[in-house]
């Protein structure tokens, strides 16, 4: 049965909105979106399912609960769509709150289960479509919510002002040319070879990943930009709250901006969800079959940068390390033969997980759980015991996470369950082994002269 | 009554199931057209992998996970399939009737085929009772439809022995199948028409689109 202290959690999101809602509404919302927002597939979905429950295997969260069966993906779905559905829409405020919960609680959209259904029925997606009902209902949980009032708002995700970005850049990139003298942000130049964007927390809580970068594209000897203005963030929480107007905004300002930029790639950071709002849920949205601009994740970028000879590394991290794949980089774009390279290349002792690549099991706090906030984290940590255990059998003591989500919510479970483990992003490590190169007196005054014209160009 | 069943119903059956299967097909066709993230995604290259890896016993990961079930699976779709389309006695009757002849399972052999559907269905059903992700998901409408798949077997079976008097059993029989065929384009039987469907479009989505595998 369900857990007692999740159905117990307080969440002003899900518990102040529902005491809004009139029967009226919810089967209206309920008929919009069963009928004119999903059609054929969604059919096919429902009948094609056999009830078989051989999806269960693929949750994490089924798995970590004990094989809880109101856990397994299909349980998920029957206590969800498949009631609004038998009863076209007629259900009750109190079932709403139930279907928030599991939806997005309970489940991170992270598809493993459409890898484990013999007919390939995409569950996340229908979990989606519950998310997109309470969204619409206005039922989100409060955390999350915030999130896409931020996007809607500002355009990033953190409630990041234009001023406080630029100044932010300003200040990474004075934190990185004393790394290496001559690092600069350059901002806004048009038809550089490349746009780097990031996730909105970079700025407001991870500023140091953008002077690593920064560090990293002088070594290179890239052609990048940065953006100035809005689009500079490719991160898309809406797409998870079921905000859909919200997502397609948001990711036609990032293209809109690449495009304005000129530039002939967008190199994103070490982030799965963004990459999954910029390539595909967001296009799909706008009805675009592929972005206007080739996007490189960071994975794909080190790749490159460490096979083509551009950035070396000079020594090896020694202490054993491990990695996560994420699931919206692996699973969604098949990144973990080049990522096992990275990770070769900058660890001595390298120890995999097991289960590996598309089957690695999600880190639960993707797909816009972790951003369900602190209300919620107890029961997220209740639904990732499997991913403790995979960490633990490896004995690592670093584990790489070229993932933000992943990240967050791998130093919460090293945390709750005591594994004695840290998470390290790539660049992280890159600064840490790359030759950077001797920098003499003279190429370094070179650098500032270089700097200077760049600023009267 | 027997020549009622063996003439109209079989006819009927078919038809409904031929013209349901039909007006499924087409009707969901016209509705993914307007979906923009389905067909263009479709690709025959990672649509044909992704069933090849989900028709060849234990290329997935989760067959090799459950490789009793998966044993069980194989044998009752290949049998459920194949028995009535290579049976002698249905054999005679397209031969009576239309004038096709083809080969046909030796009778031992079918008998052979029908029990292991049966116990297949039996497993089925213990499964739906003891596994508690199953039985969380399963209400009357499951073994109903179990009833129904496993009916014209049983039916079938009984009558080939002569355990029962001829004509009671065919008509159980021919009024069993009709059901069946009647039950397929509407009933989640229907996975039939639709696995290849929804897997090759899986296999395009994580082939064409994500770049991964999908078993």
């Amino acid at each position: 049965m369900a857990d007692l202290q999740d159905a117990l959690v307080v969440d002003p999101g899900i518990d102040e909105s529902i005491a809004k809602l009139t029967p009226e509404r919810i089967e209206k919302t309920i008929l919009r979106v069963l009928k004119k927002e999903n059609s054929g597939r969604l059919k096919v979905y429902l009948e094609t399912c056999v009830h078989c429950g051989l999806c269960s295997e693929g949750c994490h969260t089924y798995l970590s609960r004990d094989k809880d069966p109101d856990f397994a993906p299909v349980a998920k779905v029957k206590e969800t769509l498949w009631v609004m559905v038998k009863r076209k829409g007629k259900v009750s405020p109190e079932f709403i709150k139930k279907c928030a919960r599991i939806a997005f609680t309970e489940c991170g959209a992270c598809r493993r289960c459409s890898m484990y259904c013999p007919f390939g029925i995409d569950i996340a997606y229908m979990i989606m479509i519950v998310r997109r009902i309470c969204n619409l209902l206005g039922v989100v949980p409060q955390f999350l919510q915030d999130t896409t009032n931020s996007h809607a708002a500002t355009s990033n995700q953190m409630w990041v002002q234009p001023d406080d970005w630029i100044d932010t850049l300003i200040w990474q990139e004075e934190d990185a040319a004393d790394e290496l003298p001559g690092v600069r942000i350059p901002l806004d130049r048009e038809g550089a070879e490349i746009m780097y964007s990031v996730i909105g927390p970079e700025p407001k809580i991870l500023a140091q990943l953008i002077a690593n970068m920064a560090i990293i594209m002088k070594v290179a000897g890239m052609d990048w930009t940065m953006p100035s203005l809005d689009g500079w963030d490719n991160s898309n929480m809406a797409m998870y709250s079921g905000d859909f107007e919200v997502m397609g905004r948001v990711e036609r300002a990032h293209w809109e901006r690449a495009m304005q930029l000129k530039v002939k790639r967008v190199v994103m950071g070490e982030c799965g969800h963004a990459y999954r709002g910029a390539v595909y849920d967001g296009p799909k949205w706008l009805g675009w079959k592929r972005p206007p601009i080739t996007m490189v994740h960071a994975v794909e970028f080190y790749y490159e940068l460490l096979k083509s000879g551009r950035i070396k590394i000079d020594h090896k991290i020694s202490e054993p390390t491990t990695v996560q794949d994420p699931c919206n980089i692996v699973r969604g774009r098949g990144l973990q033969h080049k990522l096992r390279y990275i990770m070769n290349e900058l660890c001595e002792d390298f120890r995999d997980v097991d289960p590996r690549f598309e089957h690695n099991y999600c880190c639960a706090a993707g797909g816009g759980v972790i951003n369900c906030g602190p209300p919620w984290k107890l029961s997220r940590m209740k639904s990732i015991r499997v991913k403790a255990e995979q960490f633990a059998a490896t004995g690592a003591h670093i584990i790489v996470t070229p993932c933000h989500n992943c990240h967050s919510g791998i130093e919460d479970i090293i945390g709750h369950y005591k594994l004695g483990m840290h998470v390290s992003f790539i660049s992280e490590l890159l600064i840490k082994t790359m030759d950077m190169g001797k920098q003499d007196k003279d190429s370094v005054e070179q650098a500032a002269q270089q700097s200077v014209a760049e600023v009267r160009t | 009554m027997y020549e009622f069943a063996r003439g109209p119903l079989v006819w009927i059956a078919f038809l409904i199931f031929i013209g349901g299967s039909f007006y499924k097909l087409v009707s969901v066709y016209l509705l993914v057209k307007k979906e923009k993230s389905v067909l263009p995604v479709m690709s025959a290259k990672y649509g044909l992998r992704s069933l090849m890896h989900w028709l060849v016993p234990l290329s997935s990961r989760n067959q090799r996970l459950h490789p009793v079930m998966t044993f069980v699976s194989y044998v009752f779709h290949m049998f459920l399939l194949a028995t009535p389309l290579l049976l002698m006695g249905h054999a005679v009757l397209w031969q009576e009737s239309w004038g096709f002849h083809w080969w046909s399972l030796p009778p031992g052999l079918a008998d052979l085929m029908t029990l292991a559907v049966i116990g297949a269905v039996g497993f089925f059903a213990l499964r739906r009772i003891a596994a508690p992700e199953v039985r969380n998901v399963t209400g009357w409408k499951e073994y109903a439809l179990l009833l129904i798949v496993v009916a014209p077997f049983v039916t079938g079976f009984v009558a080939h022995q002569q355990w029962l008097p001829g004509k009671t059993i065919l008509i159980a029989h021919i009024v069993t199948g009709a059901l069946w065929l009647i039950a397929i384009p509407f009933t989640w039987l229907s996975h039939m028409l639709w696995f290849v469907f929804t897997r090759s479009f899986m296999g395009s989505e994580f082939g064409a689109v994500r770049n991964a595998r999908d078993w």
